[in-house]
Order: C-alpha cells, then structure tokens, then sequence
C-alpha cells in the first residue's frame, strides 16, 4: 500500500511537471474573491482557445501550447508573486486582466523582456510603444472607450449643454477616463459630474442618490465586479432610464445585467469585439474541447462577453506567436521573440474568416509606435426578455485629436520619471 | 541540555542584562544573524524574495510596530493599513521631492513623519479604551484610504492615483525599481528589519517599555504608581506608527514598486497585520517574526503543494486556503492563546529539562 502511495505521488508530480519545449501562457486568473465574476469566463475563454488549438492543430506551428494558471484573487501582491512563480518557465506573454497588477508588472516586465498584453486595460498611454517596449493594449484602451461614449451620444443628437455623470470605480482604474472626459467636455460643451464608488462597490445608495437629485442626461459608468450590479440595480429603483446609461466594456456582461431582471432592459455597454456565440469557432469549441470534456472551469460560460473576451485575447495572443514563428523561422518561441510578433502582428478580415471569427472585432495592425491599435468602439444594448447583448453600431472610430496629446504627455511623464529614452 | 545556564556566570551587570543572558540562545541568536546576512543573499532568486522573504522582512516590522502598541501597552488598533500608506505615501513624496537624499533617510523620514500622525490619532487614547479605541482607530484607518485618495496632491496628480517608485540607489546598487537584484533589496529590508527588532527589544526592556506594560496591565494602578498615561500612550503610538510607517514605505518602495492605496492599504492589511501579532503571541518581539512568517509562508507552501504538486484547479487551492488559515487561526486561539511565542518558550523549557523531565 505505502508502495502504491508512493507511485501515486511521483505520478501526480510527473503529470504536473512541465513538459518541456512548449509554448507557455500564463493566466493570471482570479476565480476567487469579489471580482471572481468576471475572472472566470475570461479564464474559462482563455484556456479554451488554446485547449481548442493544441486539440484541434496540434498547438501553433506544430508546437503545443500550455497554459498556466495563477490564481491572483485580483490581489497584486499574489499578483506579484504569480508573476515570479511563472516568468522561469518560459513564459511568453503576461495577461493579468487587472490595472492594479498592470501598473506592477509594466516595469518588472520589461525589466525581465517579456511582453505584457493588457486589452482594453491597464496603462492607457502604453500604447505609446516609443517609451512603452514591452506592453501592448491594442485593439483599444480606455480613453478610446470613453471618447466612444460621446461619440456615440453625438451620434444620437446635440450634447452641447447637457449633463453626463460618470460613475467610476475609485482605484487606478475608475480614474482612467477622468481626463480624457474633462478634455471632451471643454471641446463638445458638455457638463461632466463625477460620482466615485469605493471597492468594492457594493453600497451605492448615497452615489445614486445624487444622481437622482441632479437629474444628469447620461450617466457613463466605469465599474467592474460586484459594483456594476448594484449599480444598474440602483439605477433601475431610481428609475432612471436604462438606455441614457452607457457602461464601459468591463460593466456589459451577463453578469450585471441579470441581477436586474427585466428592469436592466434596454442598458448600453461599449465593446471593441462581437458578442454572442453565432461564429463557427464556437463549434470548433463544442467538438474539439466541451465534447472531449476538456472544457476549462465549469463549461458554463462559453458565449458569454467575457468569455468571449477571454477566447479574443488567447487568438490575438496565438496570432502574435504565429508572427513571431514567422519572422524568426523558428517554432520555439522565446519572449523576446513574442514581442516582436506582437509589435508586427495584422489582424484583417481574411485572416479573422479562417480562424472562424468573421467580423467578430476590427481589422488592426500594430507598429512600433503604435501599441495601441486604433481604437475602434461599438456599442452594444442589453434584451432582457431574450437574455442577449447585441451590437447595435459598428466599431467607429475615436477622437485620436483628443486622445493622442494625452498619451503622448503621460508616457513622456512616465518617461521622464523613470529615465526611459523614448525611440523605436 | 539545551538552553541551560549552567557554567554560565555573568561577572558584569551589563552581561546579566544582556537581551540573551544564556549563552546557548545567544549563539543560536549570532548563527541566525550570520546565515541571514552572510548565507541567504547568495542562494537569493527573483522568486524567493518577492514571494516569501521580502513580505516576511517587511510584515515583521509592521507586526513589531502594532505588537508595540497592542501586546504591549494594550491600546487596540485597527489603523495598521493607514498608518502604512501614510509611511509610503510619505516616502513616495521625499523620493519625488528630493531625488539627490539616500533611500535610506526617505525611509527613515517616512517613518517619523508616520510618527508624528500616529500620535495625532493616538490622542483619543487619552479619554477611550478597549472596543471603543478600536472605533477610534478603525476611523483613522478609513480616514487616511480616503484622503490619499481624494487629494491628488499625495500622488503628484499622476492621472490614474498611483503612485511609482522611481529607481534609487544605495552605494550606487538599485534598491528600488525594476531593476533591482534580489540580493539588494533583501539585504536592504533585513537591515530595517533587524535595526527595528533591536530597537523594539532595548526600548520594551527599559523604563519605557516597563510604563507600556504597567499601562496595558491596569492603567489606574500605572497611574497611582507614578506612570503618567499622557506620555506612555503617546510615546507607543508614535514608537509603534514609526515602525508600521517604516514598513508601509519599504512595502510600497522596495516591494511592490507601485501602489494604489485602496487596495493595497485598505482594512483587509489591518486585520493581517493583527492576525499576524495575534498568531505570534502578544507582546513579544519573537511572536512578531513567527506571526509573519506563519502568514506569509503558509499560503505560499498551501499554493505550491496543492497547485504544483497535486495539479488541483487554482480556484479550489485558494479557497482551500481560506479554510485552513482560518481553521488554524482557530485551533491557535483555543489550544495556544498565547501564540506561537509561549510553544517557543514551551519548548524551551522542555529543552531545558532534557533528557530528564520531571
């Protein structure tokens, strides 16, 4: 019996040792603590496409993918410590789908130069890559997202005049769009209020209180986790309506609409990438990874936005190593390497058909100066009875004239601070 | 056989009131002290030290520094968190403010400036005790989150609130940023480390220490004997937020590297800080480091057998991990409420007796 204990465990520790001569994704995920909602299905997504390619292709480029998980809670201590647990074994590029870890690993990533992918997170003037080498945030950041709100507000009649709130996050996130919108509100003549909402954002009573005293035409909501719920709860007990709240990317998924019940019909949220599960890579999904009981997690998120975020960031991810294997002729990746097929890495229309993803986001590609992308926003509304997000504009372009002085002056601050000599 | 004071003889007063009067535990304490400085930065990685030793360093100080105040002059605080993002938010401004000063007086700084508002918030000590004390600190806590939030002057109106750590050197090897090498910012955090554990030692055995615990053990009986509870409850909140300052500044400059103070400062570091002291033992200097080895190095030990051991989901180890640093916290309250310290005092006395018990 002690025998058979014995060769238990040197199997488990066998199964679990890396095998070596693979191409590594680390993900950091949070499947715990309050934002645990949102961590799941990007993870679940994440681990799905690269289960779908290792099953389906044999890996990329003839080399198998594995992903590693660390669970970071949203916590960027554990954050931290997910990132030295991980960077020895290979790792080829760093998700931590958190600002906080982010603002962390910009330095220590490229300190250790491994490429860190924050989409539509994170640092927005990283997509200055003259002073930001080693992190990229294309195919949109949060300013885009914000000047996509206006725009998308113009497009519906005259702002001139009116008041927007924007009810954010109180953390480095939440405070993101601030300036952008001050810079907007000065060009469009809009009133801009602000209503921050301390982590976690369970309690918003006061917050709504006042938006229901002041009576603002829109509301813009920068929220993740629990607080984009009680948010859209509160909004709908104030009766406020529905369609003049516009949420950004990461405040428009299933989860916080559904608290709500029918009284969160008709609830906007930004998006720079399709929604539901209507492409053919989802059969790929069902065949090669659910049927093969391979699904990530539970299984149950497949479809969802963030799931689909997650499945998005593991594509432009293999997309970018399949660069990297192209330029250097070889099917062993290094992060070094990684980082250059992401600073050369085309996504067109052709290429987004073939991986069974037509029309799913927008065609992009990225340069050296440009690691941002070019920012194109849709917008999506929320149907309660059918229990489906649909996009209801198409990805637009942002106000760049606004945004890029911006960039250019924050990176050159961070530039300057840290004595980093902007070039390409 | 072990920790005996046979053939020991002292022949000066100060050899009999040395910290380690025995001279087993004093080279027991020597060898530590030589593997921690001569040994450990060469077998140092990247790994190592911000997983384990860096936060161990670190969270010893702070649990030093509350010991102070809670083990030993009684006075409950739940302020720990803001009192550290006052220690690194004061050193992020001397960094920013003056760039040419060593690292190592920013930090010290730091930690004075700490002083100074822990004993603001240590004035209410003076009229309330016990629970509503804990309210009192509870407030501080809150208060400090909120202005380092609110007032974008702390941050040097950086558009996102957080704040950076620009490099900085110490005899020309960077201590802070990204470039650091392990082995530097160990030996940086050890020396804060040690330098405040000697400190806190000297000072809990003298004539102040002696009014803390006279304060702590019955305050009216402390003032009839002559302690005069102004000076004794405000020199421990200003000793103790020196000290919780110190590591605030170190956490943010050497550890992380960036900060955003809700997150990192909020009430969750309280409650660690406390468990830590809590787990350790009150009131003693040795259940400062144990308390903070224990919580820092469990979770990490939990994480690596479960997840690259046995090849467990990651979401099924961390929850696992929040039930058995729970249940643990629990067994040591109910079996050793005196914490780690009194099993490491326990032992001693065993030891001293072995082989023959009576």
């Amino acid at each position: 019996m002690k025998y058979k204990l014995g060769t238990y465990a040197v199997a488990a520790v066998m199964a679990a040792s890396p095998v070596m001569a693979d191409l590594v994704f680390p993900s950091l995920s949070y499947r715990t603590g309050p934002y645990a909602a949102g961590g799941i299905p990007f993870a679940d997504g994440y681990a799905d496409y690269f289960t779908l390619l290792n099953e389906r292709d044999g890996g990329i480029g003839g080399v198998e993918t594995r992903v590693l998980e660390c669970e970071t809670g949203y916590n960027t201590e554990k954050g931290v410590e997910c990132y030295e647990a991980t960077k020895g074994e290979g790792s080829l590029v760093y998700q931590p789908l958190s600002t906080g870890i982010t603002y962390q690993l910009i330095p220590k990533t490229t300190a250790d130069g491994i490429p860190m992918h924050t989409m539509g997170y994170g640092r927005t003037s990283a997509a200055n890559g003259q002073v930001f080498s080693h992190t990229f945030n294309y195919p949109a950041n949060y300013w885009n997202g914000a000047s996509g709100a206006i725009n998308y507000l113009m497009s519906q009649g005259d702002i001139a005049g009116k008041k927007i709130a924007l009810v954010y996050h109180n953390s480095a996130y939440g405070k993101e769009p601030i300036r952008t919108l001050e810079e907007l509100s000065e060009k469009h003549g809009f009133e801009l209020m602000l209503v921050a909402v301390d982590h976690p954002g369970q309690e918003q009573k006061s917050q709504w209180l006042q938006i229901r005293r002041e009576r603002p035409d829109n509301v813009i909501m920068y929220g993740w986790g629990v607080m984009n719920q009680v948010a859209i709860q509160e909004a709908a007990n104030i009766r406020y309506p529905m369609e003049n709240f516009i949420g950004i990317w990461w405040s428009g998924s299933e989860n916080d609409v559904l608290p709500a019940g029918d009284a969160a019909n008709g609830y906007k949220a930004l998006t720079f990438h399709g929604v539901g599960s209507d492409f053919p890579v989802f059969d790929d999904i069902q065949k090669y990874v659910v049927d093969a009981g391979k699904a990530a997690g539970a299984g149950d998120q497949i479809g969802t936005v963030l799931y689909n975020r997650g499945l998005y960031a593991a594509m432009l991810a293999a997309e970018a190593a399949k660069t990297a294997q192209e330029i250097h002729s070889t099917a062993e990746i290094t992060p070094a390497m990684m980082r250059d097929g992401m600073e050369a890495l085309e996504i067109t229309e052709a290429k987004m058909a073939e991986l069974g993803l037509p029309g799913f986001g927008p065609s992009f590609s990225v340069s050296c100066e440009n690691h941002g992308g070019p920012g194109l926003i849709g917008m999506t509304q929320w149907d309660a009875s059918a229990g489906t997000w649909s996009l209801i504009s198409d990805f637009a372009e942002t106000d760049m004239e606004v945004i890029q002085p911006l960039i250019d002056a924050d990176s050159a601050s961070y530039a300057s601070e840290n004595n980093i000599e902007a070039g390409c | 056989m072990f920790y005996r004071e046979a053939g020991d003889f002292s022949t000066t007063y100060p050899q009999d009131s040395q910290t380690f009067p025995i001279k087993f535990d004093r080279y027991r304490y020597y060898v530590v002290l030589a593997v921690a400085v001569l040994v450990m930065p060469f077998v140092m990685t990247d790994y190592l030290v911000n997983s384990i030793f860096l936060p161990f360093l670190i969270y010893a100080i702070a649990a030093i520094g509350l010991n102070i105040l809670t083990g030993y002059c009684g006075q409950v605080s739940l302020g720990t968190g803001g009192f550290m993002a006052v220690g690194a938010y004061a050193c992020y401004k001397l960094m920013t403010a003056f760039p040419d000063v060593n690292i190592f007086f920013h930090v010290i700084l730091a930690g004075g400036i700490t002083a100074m508002v822990g004993t603001l918030f240590g004035l209410p000590s003076l009229r309330i005790k016990g629970f509503y004390l804990a309210v009192a600190t509870l407030a501080a806590q809150f208060f400090l989150v909120w202005l380092f939030n609110k007032v974008s002057w702390f941050y040097n109106y950086s558009a996102s609130g957080q704040i950076n750590a620009p490099e900085r050197t110490v005899f020309g090897i960077e201590v802070t940023g990204p470039n650091t090498e392990a082995w530097a910012t160990y030996l940086f955090c050890l020396v804060f480390t040690v330098g405040a554990a000697i400190l806190a030692r000297n000072l809990t055995r003298g004539s102040v220490g002696r009014e803390w615990m006279a304060i702590r053990d019955m305050d009216i009986a402390a003032e009839i004997i002559g302690v005069n509870p102004l000076k004794a409850k405000l020199t421990a909140f200003a000793v103790s937020s020196f000290f919780v300052g110190i590591s605030g500044a170190l956490f943010f400059a050497v550890y992380l590297g960036a900060v955003e103070v809700g997150e990192v400062f909020g009430i969750t570091k309280s409650f660690l800080v406390l468990f830590m002291i809590i787990i350790g033992g009150l009131g003693s200097i040795f259940g400062s480091f144990a308390g903070a080895a224990f919580l820092v190095v469990l979770p990490v030990v939990l994480k690596i057998v479960g997840v690259d051991l046995l090849g467990w989901p990651t979401d099924i180890v961390a929850h696992f991990q929040l039930v058995i640093v729970g249940g643990l916290i629990i067994m040591f309250l109910i079996l050793e409420p005196h914490g780690l310290a009194q099993l490491w005092r326990v032992a001693k006395e065993k030891l001293r007796l072995w082989p023959f018990p009576h």
